[in-house]
């Protein structure tokens, strides 16, 4: 990460706001229990009370007494720990597939692309609620069905970037150097693939945050975790006479999926080595 | 607006009037460029009848120039900040877009380098012409159709009434170009302005092109722009010479006192630097050790084969031989499409070959993968673009000593070889710690050569390796691989479409001509008395100084 990158980065002002709302997320995770010492289990105080009402519940409570800043908190770790585990899972898979398929082409590429091509025909939040239902639901099951269904579009699109890179004369300098295959990989090809797949990783992570959300949203999120889903699941129900249980959750998700997504354009801009002096 | 000249109602006093005449141009480049301005104070003249030729290397401005005239800058960061360039007296920078709408195709025509990129591929032939005469004529389908039909008649293309309804891609390159300049002249122009439009052709594509583009201002009589790093071409087609160094015009005038006495030291550096085609005296006794054993070598291309396809086979080489010494350089010459990069390819082991043998120092090597295996690196090769060539992400340092490091040899001595090659190809040592789009392209060319000769090779096989560099920098390019030559007593095949620089480079030329060796022989035989038509035509195509 240079200097030029930075500059670049940060000369997209939207990238800049993301970055910073993703560093307050990050904190509330890392010092969330300090803020909000609330189980967001517990009953703590009456029912249904209005943000602000009562001191010490700046998002109110909600049908059964449960302090909803607590819940918003506690649910930052699970959302945010889902979304980047099953992202780094998707990564592995999709950039193996894609990057084995891309460099071999012929047979190689056709097989693994029809496999490839067996997911993607499914809708894939159809197929994260048959996974999830099957395995029951736990942070383990929802992570490996949040990675099973969107790992496919990595695969196409490094093997995109792999089939145009294999074709570069420095790909057959290293071949004549002896190089092992592997090695191209690693060290010739993957690099120079690897901005538009960053990009893709930073939106993959908004994806699943939202995957994971909907999933809650349904009552199949893990039973002993608050997420952000499960909460606005659980305000369905009542949204007209407590409308606070269901915005701030939502709020969380959406200024967490912005800023994912500002953070992913930036990144664009930022890797994008071509872009310097030119336009903007 | 409403006071453009219409089509061939040109004022009589205007006759003698330049067509085109630039005051002063500066066109600035963003921030952070390596230099402030693209253009500067660029001032030239150009009369009707006649052709001025911008002559400059890559980086110099000239394109620009072209540019600015049609106002395809790109944006508010590359803009003319001074001058005025008046076209039939009147400033094209004060119109707006509209008004250079209106004079775009139909009094000022432009001709671009790439003709394989400039026609759109799904569009027919005849529809991308429709187009110039729909953008500013109205004009009943049957006689548009008719004046489409007399444009590529013009331009020579044959049946013109099979080729209005064909898609691009039944076209070749030079075709191309002339459906390019059919666009262009369709609306008979006062001005053409032609940037490079033969640069990305075959020597005998552009000799026709020259020819035409020649022929069909000498019937109309307009005024043509060209722009070339070619002083080859400029000897060819100019009337008037500028030649461009970083922005600035360091000389200007007719072409025969430029050619002949240049007053520049510039532009003697770059006449100087052509080469001149002056066979190379073979070297190497015949006793020197065989390197390389070519015999009856095949390979086929089969594209566009599919499940139930067999695919259209095309011989990209066919019963291909010849025999390499210690010392000794092949030249491989042929057109594009002539199957020499192609057994180029196969000589490393870059790609499979279907039938015959390829004997490395008496041994014979098995064909693609395991070719490169078993020649344990001593075969390498620089390739032609070297953009291309490095990997974008791995210091230069890293991709030279990789090879060797590969091959077993320890860490430190493979990077102690790294740094005294760079040294070597000129660079210094220094450079080993640079990315490389940090340098020039005659300096990855450098590179690419210190990089094939970490592995210390004992046959060296450059496919085009200056045909995408400026010529000036062509030559340095070819001293060094004369010296390291020299120095390691390599044998090399040395691939090029360029009879010039084969002459200057190799021992013995072969011809190609559709996978066929069709002429072989020392050098200064084959330049000085070519026996196969197909030679003679390459060497007649060869644009040669007037001088």
């Amino acid at each position: 990460m240079s200097k030029a990158f930075w500059r670049r980065f940060c000369r997209n002002k939207g990238a800049v706001l993301g970055l910073l709302v993703l560093a307050v997320a990050l904190v509330l995770v890392a010092v969330g229990p300090l803020l909000a010492p609330n189980d967001p289990w517990d009953m703590v105080q009456q029912p249904f009370l209005a943000p602000l009402q009562e001191a010490g519940f700046p998002m109110g409570t909600d049908t059964m007494g449960r302090d909803i800043f607590s819940g918003v908190v506690r649910g930052a770790r699970i959302s945010l720990l889902i979304a980047v585990v099953s992202t780094a899972v998707s990564l592995l898979i999709g950039v193996g597939i894609g990057a084995v398929a891309g460099y071999f082409g012929g047979w190689v590429d056709a097989t693994l692309m029809r496999f490839t091509e067996l997911f993607q025909a499914v809708p894939s939040f159809a197929l994260a609620i048959v996974l999830v239902a099957i395995f029951q639901p736990s942070v383990g099951a929802i992570v490996a069905a949040i990675a099973i269904v969107s790992w496919p579009p990595v695969a196409r699109l490094v093997r995109g970037e792999f089939l145009s890179l294999r074709q570069r004369d420095f790909v057959a300098a290293a071949q004549l150097a002896g190089l092992s295959t592997p090695r191209i990989i690693l060290t010739q090809v993957l690099p120079n693939a690897a901005s538009p797949i960053v990009v893709m990783a930073s939106l993959m992570v908004a994806t699943a945050i939202l995957l994971e959300s909907s999933l809650s949203f349904l009552g199949l999120g893990d039973p002993n975790q608050m997420s952000w889903g499960y909460m606005v699941g659980s305000a369905r129900t009542v949204l007209r006479q407590a409308w606070w249980m269901a915005v701030f959750p939502g709020l969380a998700i959406v200024l967490t999926v912005l800023a994912l997504n500002l953070v992913g354009e930036g990144l664009n801009d930022g890797l994008n080595a071509r872009a310097d002096g030119r336009s903007r | 607006m409403s006071a453009l000249p219409h089509m061939g109602a040109q004022p009589a006093a205007a006759a003698d009037a330049p067509v085109l005449a630039i005051d002063g141009l500066d066109i600035r480049l963003p921030a952070g460029a390596d230099r402030a301005l693209a253009v500067q104070g660029a001032s030239l003249q150009l009369r009707a009848g006649q052709t001025l030729c911008v002559v400059g290397e890559s980086g110099s401005g000239k394109s620009m120039i072209a540019n600015a005239i049609m106002g395809l800058l790109p944006g508010p960061q590359v803009a003319p900040v001074a001058g005025r360039i008046l076209f039939q007296g009147q400033d094209l920078l004060q119109l707006d877009e509209a008004g250079l709408r209106q004079l775009r195709g139909s009094r000022i025509g432009m001709v671009f380098q790439e003709p394989m990129t400039a026609l759109n591929p799904v569009m027919r032939i005849g529809e991308q012409i429709g187009e110039v005469f729909d953008a500013h004529l109205r004009l009943p389908a049957a006689e548009k159709r008719q004046r489409i039909l007399a444009a590529l008649a013009d331009v020579g293309l044959p049946d013109p009434a099979l080729l209005i309804d064909s898609h691009p891609f039944r076209l070749s390159g030079g075709q191309r170009q002339r459906v390019m300049i059919a666009c262009a002249m369709a609306l008979e122009p006062a001005l053409l302005i032609c940037d490079e439009p033969t640069t990305a052709l075959d020597v005998t594509t552009q000799a026709q092109i020259l020819a035409l583009i020649r022929g069909l201002q000498h019937r109309r009589g307009m005024a043509v722009l060209f722009i070339t790093h070619d002083f080859g071409v400029v000897s060819e087609i100019a009337d008037q010479v500028v030649v461009m160094q970083t922005g600035c015009i360091v000389e200007a005038g007719d072409v025969q006192q430029v050619l002949r006495a240049p007053r520049n030291a510039y532009t003697r550096q770059l006449i100087a630097a052509i080469p001149q085609g002056r066979a190379r005296q073979p070297v190497g006794d015949a006793g020197a050790p065989l390197v390389l054993q070519v015999q009856d070598l095949c390979k086929t291309h089969v594209t566009g084969r599919g499940l139930f396809s067999r695919g259209r086979r095309v011989e990209a080489a066919k019963d291909v031989s010849f025999d390499l010494r210690q010392g000794q350089t092949l030249g491989l010459v042929g057109e594009s499409g002539s199957g020499k990069s192609s057994v180029g390819r196969c000589l490393v082991g870059l790609s499979p070959f279907e039938s015959g043998r390829i004997l490395f120092k008496g041994r014979s090597l098995l064909s693609g993968g395991p070719l490169m295996r078993q020649s344990g690196g001593k075969i390498q090769m620089v390739f032609q673009d070297p953009n291309a060539s490095l990997n974008p992400r791995q210091k230069v340092g890293a991709a030279i000593a990789a090879g060797p490091i590969a091959q077993g040899v320890p860490v430190h001595e493979a990077q102690a070889r790294c740094r005294e090659l760079l040294a070597l190809v000129g660079l210094g040592a220094e450079a080993a710690d640079r990315w490389p789009h940090e340098f020039s392209g005659g300096q990855r060319q450098r590179i690419c050569i210190a990089r094939a000769l970490a592995m210390q090779p004992e046959l060296l096989v450059a496919d085009e390796p200056v045909s995408a560099l400026d010529v000036s920098v062509q030559a340095q390019v070819l001293k060094l691989f004369a010296e390291v030559r020299q120095r390691f007593q390599l044998a090399m095949v040395f691939i090029t479409h360029d009879l010039r620089v084969a002459g200057e480079m190799c021992d013995h030329i072969a011809v190609m001509q559709r996978g066929r060796v069709v002429e072989h022989g020392p050098a200064a035989e084959v330049l000085t008395n070519p026996r196969h038509a197909y030679t003679q035509a390459l060497i007649n195509a060869v644009p040669r100084l007037a001088a």
